[in-house]
């Protein structure tokens, strides 16, 4: 068989509270090479806690994250050390935020965005670099005659394409999503949407979505995880944990969603 | 061809509604069906029977309580859907268990051709090979070419549920799930209907279904099942 059979990412027993407040209580999940995995919950869920622990960007108080690289070998991502893991965030690893400007460098021009995440990873020819930036804006939808342009002359949804493509050029593994849509027009999240759901699969990269949008979640991922207080409620096949809700949160959370 | 691609025994399905104070709704219990290669079973039963409940469990949408749904895969293995792990239930609907629902559900901006070469897609077919094979069948469903660029959203309703039939019978599936697929279409695609269920009897796929049109259930059924007298006696002793 290969590789898919084991997780790339494993979190088992995470445990980080901020004072009284339990951000996360006891959460373990999985992540498989090229599945898509929501995590659900509204504000103050842990779900945002949760990406950040898993990502390596802030530490549990208990419990341990395992990466698994492309040859199979276990990485413990809160042991491995600060310089390892920023290898891993620039190579290996894409990271989505909210807000563009926090994955964006504003002062660069959106070429210049795309390519240092190349020359991150090793490109050196100016010439191929600047190339295959056009090519990544055109394929998020950025004309390319605005390769020179900075991100702060773009619209919201021009910019968060960009940051997916600043984020997808160099072909990671594996991609955290913190709210990729959250504060665009409902236009421009579908279109937003379609854009990450035929990356995802072209290039059959691992996702850990964070949302607060249901609709979003049936539409990406192969499966969903739903938080609340800091637990992981409920779990499963994103369509069946949608349509046969078990647990009384989650049937909150599905029937509060207006059908569209 | 012969033996089984469908059996499952012994199925239980209720709701519990937490927001309604608890509301237990039983749907189903100790219900089985098996269904042979190249046969077709219709569910009949009156509404609220749980017809479409036992086409969800069937295709794992929703979970069973109790029971098992043995499935055969191309190979000839037989997996229980009904325990089976997502990665095992997406699995299964790339490669055993289609499923055509009563209505399409629309992703925006995804044309039609891609809408109905996807399942084949998503089975590694090339591309070239799939959105022929998409385009062709979108053709024999009446779909004029003009329409296959287009994302379904706009499209009426006989229209989408043409690009959501041409999507199911797009895959040669072992097991198929038909939820009233003709109940929005005019005569003529109905009888192309009708032809694409007995090719993919023909090619031999188990077939189940509800067919709210008796003239096209009696046309395609081998078998036709109240869902209430597949309640299996042998189990029933609690009763």
């Amino acid at each position: 068989m290969n590789g898919n059979d084991e997780p790339i990412l494993s979190a088992r027993g995470l445990d980080l509270s901020f004072g009284a407040v339990r951000a996360l209580d006891g959460v373990s999940v999985d992540l498989w090479p090229g599945e898509v995995l929501a995590i659900v919950g509204e504000s103050g869920s842990g779900k945002s806690t949760l990406l950040r622990v898993l990502a390596g960007e802030a530490a549990p108080s208990a419990g341990s994250v395992t990466y698994r690289d492309a040859d199979g070998a276990g990485m413990d991502v809160h042991g491995m050390g600060e310089p390892a893991l920023r290898r891993l965030a620039r190579t290996e690893w894409g990271f989505v935020r909210q807000e563009a400007r926090d994955g964006l460098r504003m002062g660069v021009s959106a070429g210049g965005n795309v390519g240092e995440r190349l020359m991150a990873t090793g490109a050196r020819h100016y010439g191929d670099i600047r190339a295959e930036a056009a090519r990544w804006l055109e394929r998020v939808e950025i004309s390319a005659d605005r390769i020179d342009d900075r991100p702060g002359l773009f619209s919201g949804g021009m910019r968060q394409r960009l940051q997916i493509a600043r984020t997808l050029v160099t072909r990671p593994r594996l991609v955290f999503m913190d709210e990729p849509t959250g504060g665009l027009d409902v236009s421009v999240q579908a279109r937003l949407l379609d854009l990450i759901r035929g990356l995802v699969s072209d290039l059959g990269i691992a996702v850990a979505l964070v949302t607060h949008d249901i609709a979003a979640a049936r539409l990406l991922a192969h499966r969903i995880v739903v938080m609340r207080n800091g637990r992981v409620v409920e779990e499963g096949l994103t369509d069946r944990v949608l349509d046969d809700p078990r647990h009384p949160y989650t049937q909150l959370l599905v029937s509060s969603v207006l059908a569209a | 061809m012969s033996g089984w691609v469908l059996r499952a025994s012994g199925l239980c399905k209720g709701f519990t509604l937490h927001l309604q104070g608890g509301l237990r709704i039983p749907v189903l219990r100790d219900t089985g069906l098996e269904v042979a290669a190249g046969e077709c079973v219709a569910l009949s039963g009156p509404s609220g029977a749980g017809k479409s409940t036992l086409m969800r469990l069937l295709q794992g949408n929703y979970g069973a309580d109790a029971g098992s749904i043995l499935v055969r895969r191309p190979g000839g293995e037989a997996v229980d859907l009904a325990a089976a792990s997502p990665r095992v239930v997406n699995a299964l609907r790339r490669d055993t268990v289609g499923h055509v629902s009563q209505f399409l559900r629309v992703i925006p901006r995804v044309p039609a051709l891609e809408v109905v070469a996807a399942p084949l897609l998503a089975r590694g077919v090339a591309r070239e090979v799939a959105l022929a094979r998409a385009g062709a069948l979108l053709r024999r469903l009446n779909l004029p070419d003009r329409l296959h660029g287009l994302p379904p959203a706009t499209f009426s309703g006989g229209e989408q549920q043409r690009v959501n039939l041409a999507r199911g019978f797009a895959a040669d599936f072992p097991l198929m799930l038909l939820d009233e697929p003709t109940a929005s279409l005019d005569a003529a695609n109905r009888e192309v209907v009708v032809g694409l269920i007995g090719e993919a009897k023909a090619r031999g796929a188990a077939i189940v279904g509800i067919f709210h049109d008796a003239e096209v259930r009696d046309r395609v059924a081998d078998r036709v099942v109240e869902v209430a007298a597949l309640r299996e006696a042998a189990l029933d002793g609690a009763a």
